[in-house]
């Protein structure tokens, strides 16, 4: 069990060093006494536990004390390193080594007292995520929902604030808050327990008979009223910085659903999608800019739908060379697409037209009829109509016979073939229509900035609107909207967050596709498919990929 | 399931794909014709100059090669492009610099240049290959039996992962390699200059690779290799680990790319944590040149890539009139990657094997 105990530890040493816990450390989850930082080392050393518990066949007692074991070798690694710096300065080598972290790691004690306490507190926390694991789920399940709820509280504070800000909720404000700074322990303990016992009631209810619901097509209609009304109230509520970060995950969602044509139904790994996104935005930059690039001065509203053609047609012609390429070839040369893109634009050779490196300038805001277009606030409610039509788009064409041809060359291509499905417009279609659905979101990005450049459209672009696809499920539309907001929306609010965002998006993407491949809100065929896959080989993979893991792990 | 194999009956039935094929071929054969023509018409450039490209491009192509050993190799063994690998390369190169430093500032870099060079290689080929075996354990192996999009989704999180878990740790700046005296300066070598820095990367990335040939070709670990890249569940009826084996290629190739890491390091002077996304391509560019799958083949391709790479943006845009060719040299090299991938996905080696796997 030492052996998770060194994983893990090797978890806590990687995450101190790489600066999450310190970055984390500047929030208070309990002001004054619990920072985000620490609560992350603490997660580490309950995984641990819960881990080697998990792995332990032995009796109750013996999978306790797998679980106290690694959380002491954990707390000792952690000790470790709090102690190697007393020896030599980290610092020449990891930035993040700083002596505000080790302040953190061994809390201002000498390095041997603070040894033995990190093994303390290890082996007690490590016990506590043993238990987890030994525990009944209907008992866990609600303490890990209160206890989301309470690091929810924390982490969005600032949001929280926000919508606390009217006078006559004072009283609840400087209940859950110190003024100018973190949540009080009986803010984050009342959050805790209202949401466990929520989360427990829940539960409990759940399978019991005689409960009152109103028959679904009401429901759907009464859920869609609230939606709307919650749409359209986010930005007045939140403000412009909210309304910002809610644009942005608006044109992710653009995105996300052009890309989801390609990749969840087609099946054709796109990654050089954001050419479309950049091919969107300048022709729209270059119609209607007022600058020295601008050539024809014309409205945004005449540019978007020339914007949206002309992606569409970049999406066909570039899909035409790729035609005959599969997998992960595939990938390759449309990243290589993407690039020739962004370098062409970016070159001074087409200087004279795209403006270079600078990029064109002076592209003014959309007006309607009178009404500019100027702030966050206004621009979030054309994202969100825009986001509307492309979904209901997508959606339609998901039933179509054209999204059922799709979803049959994603499985096989050869047998779609032998089915008289024609591949050349299929795929064309796909690539065309996929890419100017990111037109679209280009439109109103061009808008946004009031200028492009090609700085704005690098490959990281198209991993993250692969890797939201993906945490929201592959082919599901909800999917792609949750997951643009989960995977852009919280870490543009998680201010602190920034500079890891691509640390996690990467996880993210090994971690969803080893625990849970359809992602959060899969297409009910794929998670019927995906589930298969996985099943199937079960019988043959399990007994010998289990024991290599005991062996290696 | 080759792609070209697949091409065909698509192309035959509707003619404008083929059309707009060849229409891209001519476009791409016209430009470097009537680019050469006129930049050797213009006579901008000397004799010594142009070799000096060629010299150049063979140094960077060397590199190019070492990394594709990992991405060929790999390919060869499990049909999927650890897209990580570049990071792997430049996980090596980055945590060498460490070493490198100190032993810049105590001096004993230029007391002991070569013993200093080995053990940077030696560090960075350690550090590289520990990186290559934990991807390949952690993303890789529970995948082993998933449909093909799903680990090649866990390669481009593990490349992004690397990237910025390195920025974490050694920060986002760009950090000046040491210089080696005695790699300052040029080598008269058959009556050419050549820059020392640019001989010592091509005969490094040489050594490397005939020693890399030969343990694959020679060993009997190399041959075991070279069974279970051939038919894994018969390799495993042989008596052979194809677990171990697979670990071991993506040590080997993270060796060879943490190598060819220090010679990069020597040849551009620096590192940073995004380094290795560019040379990576390329070097799967090179991969896919030589035929992927083919060790050789990687090598000659690396080779080509950089030479073309270096020569082209004279050569071929400077006749075009073209303002900064050299801001161009990448689209050249993704040119040539998506041209390869389009017309012959089976490399310029790669015909034998390429039919075998079809």
């Amino acid at each position: 069990m030492w052996r998770v105990g060194l994983v893990f530890g090797a978890v806590a040493w990687f995450v101190s060093l790489a600066g999450l816990v310190e970055a984390l450390h500047g929030r208070w989850v309990v002001d004054g006494v619990l920072s985000a930082g620490q609560v992350l080392l603490l997660a580490v050393l309950l995984a641990s536990g819960w881990t080697a518990a998990r792995r332990s066949s032995a009796s109750l007692v013996g999978r306790l004390w797998a679980g106290l074991l690694a959380g002491a070798t954990v707390g000792f690694c952690v000790g470790l390193l709090a102690w190697l710096r007393s020896l030599v300065d980290l610092r020449t080598m990891f930035v993040n080594a700083s002596p505000a972290l080790f302040q953190l790691l061994s809390g201002g004690r000498p390095a041997r007292v603070a040894w033995a306490a990190a093994v303390a507190v290890g082996a007690g926390v490590g016990l506590a995520g043993a238990a987890g694991a030994c525990a009944p789920a209907r008992a866990v399940r609600p303490l890990l929902v209160g206890a989301a709820a309470a690091l929810s509280l924390a982490l969005f504070q600032e949001l929280v604030l926000l919508v606390l800000q009217p006078e006559p909720l004072a009283p609840v404000r400087d209940w859950l808050f110190v003024a100018g700074g973190g949540p009080t322990a009986q803010g984050i303990a009342a959050v805790f327990a209202f949401s466990a016992a929520l989360a427990a009631l829940r539960q409990a209810s759940r399978g019991r008979a005689g409960r009152v619901a109103l028959p679904p097509r009401a429901q759907r209609v009464l859920w869609s009223v609230v939606g709307v009304l919650l749409l359209a109230a986010l930005p007045i509520a939140g403000g412009p910085f909210v309304a910002q970060v809610l644009v942005i995950v608006g044109l992710y969602t653009l995105m996300g659903l052009g890309l989801n044509l390609e990749v969840g139904l087609a099946g054709l790994l796109d990654l050089g999608f954001v050419a479309f996104f950049a091919i969107g935005a300048y022709t729209v930059g270059l119609l209607t800019s007022v600058g020295e690039h601008g050539i024809a001065h014309w409205s945004f509203w005449a540019a978007v739908p020339v914007a949206v053609l002309v992606s569409l047609i970049a999406g066909v012609i570039l899909g035409i060379p790729v035609l005959g390429i599969r997998g992960d070839y595939l990938a390759i040369a449309t990243l290589g697409f993407g690039e020739i893109v962004r370098l062409l634009v970016l070159s001074d050779a087409l200087r004279p037209w795209f403006g270079g490196s600078q990029g064109v300038l002076a592209i003014p805001k959309p007006v309607l009829a009178g009404f500019e277009f100027s702030g966050p606030q206004h621009l979030y409610y054309l994202t969100v109509v825009a986001s509307a039509v492309v979904a209901y788009v997508a959606w339609r064409l998901q039933d179509s016979r054209l999204g059922r041809a799709w979803m049959a060359i994603r499985e096989d291509e050869d047998v779609a073939e032998a089915l008289g499905i024609n591949l050349v417009s299929v795929k064309l279609l796909a690539y065309g229509l996929g890419a100017a659905f990111a037109g679209v979101g280009g439109a109103i990005f061009a808008v946004m900035v009031g200028s492009v450049f090609p700085h704005s459209f690098q490959l990281l672009i198209s991993i993250q609107v692969l890797a939201l696809i993906i945490v929201g499920g592959m082919g599901s539309i909800p999917g792609v909207i949750v997951g643009s907001a989960v995977l852009i929306g919280l870490p543009e609010l998680l201010r602190e967050f920034g500079e890891f965002r691509f640390l996690v998006y990467g996880a993210v993407l090994v971690a969803m596709m080893l625990l849970r491949p359809e992602g959060l809100l899969p297409a009910a065929a794929q998670r019927r498919e995906l589930r298969a896959v996985e099943e199937e080989p079960v019988e043959l993979a399990r007994t010998p990929v289990g024991a290599a893991t005991e062996g290696g792990a | 399931m080759a792609a070209g194999a697949l091409r065909r009956p698509v192309a035959r039935r509707l003619n404008f794909v083929d059309a707009f094929l060849w229409g891209f071929r001519l476009a791409v054969i016209v430009v470097v014709v009537w680019g050469t023509v006129g930049t050797l018409r213009l006579g901008r450039y000397t004799g010594e100059q142009w070799v000096d490209f060629v010299v150049f491009g063979l140094a960077q192509g060397g590199i190019y090669a070492l990394i594709a050993l990992g991405y060929t190799m790999v390919y060869g063994i499990l049909r999927m492009i650890n897209f990580a690998h570049g990071e792997v390369f430049m996980s090596g190169a980055y945590t060498a610099y460490f070493v490198a430093a100190p032993l810049a500032a105590s001096g004993f870099l230029d007391r002991h240049p070569i013993l200093s060079l080995l053990l940077l290689v030696a560090v960075a080929a350690a550090v590289s290959m520990g990186v290559a075996v934990l991807v390949e354990r952690v993303a890789y192996r529970p995948l082993r039996r998933a449909p093909r999009l799903v680990p090649l989704i866990t390669a481009i999180g593990a490349s992004f992962f690397l990237q910025y878990a390195f920025r974490g740790l050694y920060g986002s700046g760009f950090k000046a390699y040491p210089e080696f005296q005695l790699f300052k300066g040029e080598w008269q070598i058959l009556g050419i200059g050549v820059l020392r820095t640019q001989a010592v990367v091509l005969a490094s990335a040489a050594v490397l690779m005939f020693a890399l040939y030969q343990f694959v070709m020679r060993t009997k670990v190399g041959k075991a290799m070279r069974a279970v890249a051939e038919d894994k569940d018969a390799a495993a009826l042989m008596g052979i680990d194809v677990d171990r084996i697979i670990v071991l290629t993506f040590a080997i190739g993270g060796a060879a790319a943490g190598a060819a890491g220090i010679l990069y390091a020597l040849v551009f002077k620096q590192v940073h944590f995004f380094m290795g996304f560019v040379p990576g391509i390329k070097a799967f560019t090179s991969a896919v040149l030589g035929g992927i799958g083919n060790i050789p083949g990687a090598m000659l391709g690396g080779l080509f890539l950089g030479v073309v790479e270096s020569v082209g943006p004279a050569l071929f845009l400077d006749g075009l009139g073209i303002v900064a060719p050299y801001q161009l040299k990448d689209v050249i090299a993704f040119t040539m990657l998506v041209m390869v991938l389009i017309f012959r996905p089976q490399g310029i080696l790669g015909e034998r094997l390429a039919a075998k796997r079809a």
